[in-house]
């Protein structure tokens, strides 16, 4: 043992030496490393010079480091790249999916468990960055916001309807948008407030929820000139004009009495941008057989009410 | 001046070691630099009972690999195979789905209630035969053996100067150490790929990079953990000497040299009496075999990986002297005492330690093995969407949505029928189906499948806020069936 060992105390029961500090009377042991443990030490050490130099490390003054702002070590190493190379390696991956979706039908799609799971799965992450802000995660719609579970469509619910309808928007600045707009029969001051009144309780009786029979009779004659032109003489609706049946059960813009004066009133105008400047066509096509899957979708051939 | 002459004539054919305790707690200094260690070779019944176990878990090792189980055409045929690429786990007649990791967890959880028990009895036993450590430490001290002699040969050796008959020995030492690194590692990769196709493909240098990673990795720490760290991993590094002290108590049966037997120690004569001394003659050939460099007659220590060896070296030594064996042997550190105190030994092999070990166990293994035999081939869940909870359609009908997940265990592709049971009005459509068969699906070996299913009740039929339902999956075939119960949400008051 050393000189300096020596003025140390050793512990009597363990025999290890102690570090000279005390607590309350528990004193630190002192217990020896192993040497080849510091030399594991010592290592460590020289590994981080290593990385260093291999690795970006440092940070370093504007300029010096060419674009970025630290030193990028020799193997030029970069995270962001490497990101961009799993996209792209993502892109390929996915690339077999979307070419097997191009050109197929819906029937096609639904039949092949394979490529109904990568629409189901692409369509959805789609949907979720793109749609859900207005229609909702779970595409349950919100007042003024169709829903997209159910059966109604506005402008058609066959896979291309619904194709058509993402590509070109509603009411959106893309030149073949598809258009039509209800008048604002109270704010244009083209219907008096009990015109208004009576037209509602006959549109409401269309689904049984008005039994008002004057007001019923009077509306009638009001919905034959104002309203059947779009909603059709039965009030079942045109989806060539984007016209709602008035029929159902379904209330884009809600179905109580005052909602629907209101809607009357204001003549909505709701709006959907076209997708197809912000998404490629394999996109819109996952993402139209996705909406159509979502339980609603309508055969090509139903017809323009179809339901 | 020889030990001999300086103790007089010893009985015929005992040995004497200037052995030192070099991990003795007295000649400990910081960052201190490694003693090396000679083990001596021992002789007797638990030397020869390390040698069993070491054939049997290297023959283990090394060879389960390619055992071969047949599982049908389109599963591997390795009993063993842990197959990370298609997320399976085979061991003979069980396979492991990833979900189904609590196997696996129970597994661990019997082998550490395993472990304490058998602490709480015998002390370390793991440490002293079975750990991987122990036993291949114990291999590569044999090669040292066999190339440079036992341990005076080898003291010796070191010592000299280097020649040509050291080189030799060194070099031919360190090669087959190498080799035997080199086989361990390999061996590893044989548990995750077909063991013949890597074989092959290893040494065609075609096969997973992954796999020379892992082969050269564990040849390294093979080679370096066994052949020069040694003593230095079992007390440094592994945690297990610490939590063992939880582990046992003074009713543990542990290796112990019995103090009451041997002391006060001394050298013995032949021909002396025996009267006034203990049975210790101070030949210290226990701290000659030991491995981990200690004295079992300085008590219970951390480094004793209780292998047992110093029993045997002096077991040897008590025969040669004529003295009963067992100075160093099997025993609790209570009954030392009371053979000190002169009373009988007495043990507790129940103990409440043991007791709650024991029961943990016993609980553990009944439920694991109780889901591996009810563990079913085909298995059935289900979610129902929640955003939308319902969807009303325009008849006034309502539709839920749902996600349903049928897995297939079994190594062969089956069809079945997906159906739904509950309110006879319920339509239920199912995605992804021929339209010919709208309520068969069709599974592959070995695979789960998603299925989205719409259930609409029409609106005469709604009588409530919710309906219970259930789904059920069928084989065609064999008639083997599983269920899974779900609600129906009306959305109706
Ligand atoms: S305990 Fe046995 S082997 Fe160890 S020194 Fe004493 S007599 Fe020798
Ligand atoms: S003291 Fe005995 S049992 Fe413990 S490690 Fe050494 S030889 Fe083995």
């Amino acid at each position: 043992m050393s000189e300096h060992d020596k003025k140390r105390e050793t512990d009597a029961h363990t025999g290890t030496e102690t570090t000279g500090h005390e607590w309350d009377g528990i004193k630190e042991l002192d217990t020896p490393l192993p040497r080849w443990w510091l030399y594991i030490f010592y290592a460590c050490c020289a590994w981080a010079v290593v990385y260093w130099i291999f690795m970006p490390a440092w940070p370093a003054l504007p300029g010096l480091a060419g674009e970025t702002d630290h030193t990028r070590g020799l193997r030029n190493h970069s995270e962001r790249a490497n990101v961009a190379m799993a996209l792209d390696a993502l892109d390929a991956q996915r690339a077999d999916g979307f070419a097997a979706l191009a050109g197929s039908s819906i029937t096609e799609i639904e039949n092949d468990p394979e490529l109904l799971g990568f629409v189901l799965a692409a369509g959805e992450a789609v949907y979720g960055d793109n749609c859900a802000t207005c229609h909702g995660v779970g595409a349950q719609g919100f007042v003024g916001y169709p829903n997209l579970n159910d059966d109604v469509w506005l402008w058609g619910g066959s896979y291309d309807d619904i194709r058509t309808t993402l590509t070109v928007g509603i009411r959106s600045e893309h030149p073949d948008t598809r258009f039509s707009q209800m008048p604002a029969y109270g704010r244009d001051q083209l219907l008096s407030r009990a015109e208004i009144g009576d037209v509602t309780d006959y549109v409401l009786s269309l689904s049984g929820t008005s039994a008002d029979v004057g007001a019923i009779q009077r509306g009638a004659t009001v919905f034959e000139v104002q309203c059947a032109s779009c909603h059709m003489a039965d009030g079942t609706g045109d989806r060539a004009q984007g016209a709602p049946n008035l029929t159902d059960r379904d209330w884009l813009y809600g179905g109580s009495r005052e909602q629907v004066m209101a809607t009357i009133h204001r003549g909505p105008y709701g709006v959907m941008p076209a997708w197809e400047s912000r998404l490629d066509e394999a996109t819109i096509d996952a993402l139209a057989a996705y909406v159509f899957l979502l339980g609603g979708g309508e055969d090509a051939t139903a017809g323009p009410t179809g339901q | 001046m020889s030990d001999t002459a300086k103790h007089g004539m010893a009985a015929p054919g005992i040995s004497r070691s200037k052995a030192e305790a070099v991990n003795a707690a007295e000649t400990r200094e910081l960052y201190k630099k490694r003693e090396p260690i000679y083990p001596k070779l021992a002789h007797g019944k638990f030397r020869f009972a390390k040698w069993l176990i070491m054939g049997l878990t290297l023959g283990v090792y090394y060879l389960i690999p390619f055992l071969r189980w047949d599982r049908g055409p389109d599963a591997p045929d390795q009993a063993v195979l842990v197959d990370f690429a298609h997320g399976r786990f085979y061991f003979f007649f069980i396979e492991i789905w990833p979900q189904e990791i609590y196997y696996i967890t129970g597994l661990l959880i019997m082998a550490a209630l395993g472990l304490f028990l058998a602490s709480a009895l015998f002390g370390r036993v793991w440490c002293g035969y079975a750990c991987p450590q122990t036993v291949w430490t114990d291999l590569f001290i044999m090669v040292e053996r066999l190339f440079e002699g036992d341990r005076n040969a080898r003291i010796k050796l070191d010592r000299s100067p280097w020649s040509i008959n050291k080189a030799w020995r060194k070099t031919g030492k360190h090669a087959v150490w190498l080799v035997i690194a080199f086989a361990t590692g390999g061996a590893w990769i044989l548990y995750f790929h077909d063991a013949w196709d890597t074989l092959a493909n290893f040494f065609a240098g075609t096969a997973a990079p992954s796999s020379y990673v892992f082969a050269g990795v564990l040849t390294f720490t093979t080679y370096t953990l066994a052949g020069t760290m040694r003593e230095q991993v079992c007390t440094y590094m592994c945690p297990w000497p610490r939590i063992q002290a939880a582990m046992t108590d003074r009713e543990a049966v542990n290796v112990t040299y019995r103090i009451d037997r041997g002391e006060p120690r001394g050298a013995h004569k032949k021909g002396d009496s025996w009267d006034d001394r203990g049975d210790c003659i101070d030949c210290k050939q226990c701290v000659a075999v030991c491995p981990m460099g200690i004295d079992i007659r300085d008590g219970a220590q951390l480094e004793c990986i209780q292998c047992a060896l110093c029993i045997d070296a002096c077991d040897d030594i008590m025969d040669k002297v004529g003295r009963p064996t067992g100075l160093i042997t099997y025993e609790t550190d209570d009954n030392v005492d009371r053979f000190v105190a002169g009373e009988a030994p007495r043990y507790r092999f129940i103990r409440p330690r043991t007791l709650v070990y024991a029961v943990s166990l016993a609980i553990v293994t009944a439920l694991m093995l109780g889901a591996l035999i009810t563990r079913t081939e085909l298995e059935l869940n289900s979610q129902r969407d929640r955003n939308p909870n319902f969807v009303r359609l325009s008849d006034g009908s309502v539709r839920n949505g749902y996600t349903v997940n049928v897995i297939n265990k079994a190594n062969s592709a089956r069809v079945m029928r997906l159906e739904v049971e509950g309110d006879a009005a319920i339509n239920a459509r199912i995605l992804g189906v021929s339209d010919d068969q709208p309520d068969q699906i069709r599974i592959g070996a070995d695979r789960s499948q998603r299925y989205v299913v719409y259930l609409t009740l029409p609106a005469d039929a709604i009588d409530g806020p919710s309906e219970d339902i259930r789904f059920r999956v069928s084989d065609i075939a064999t008639g083997e069936t599983a269920t899974t119960p779900s609600v129906l949400i009306t959305g109706a008051p």
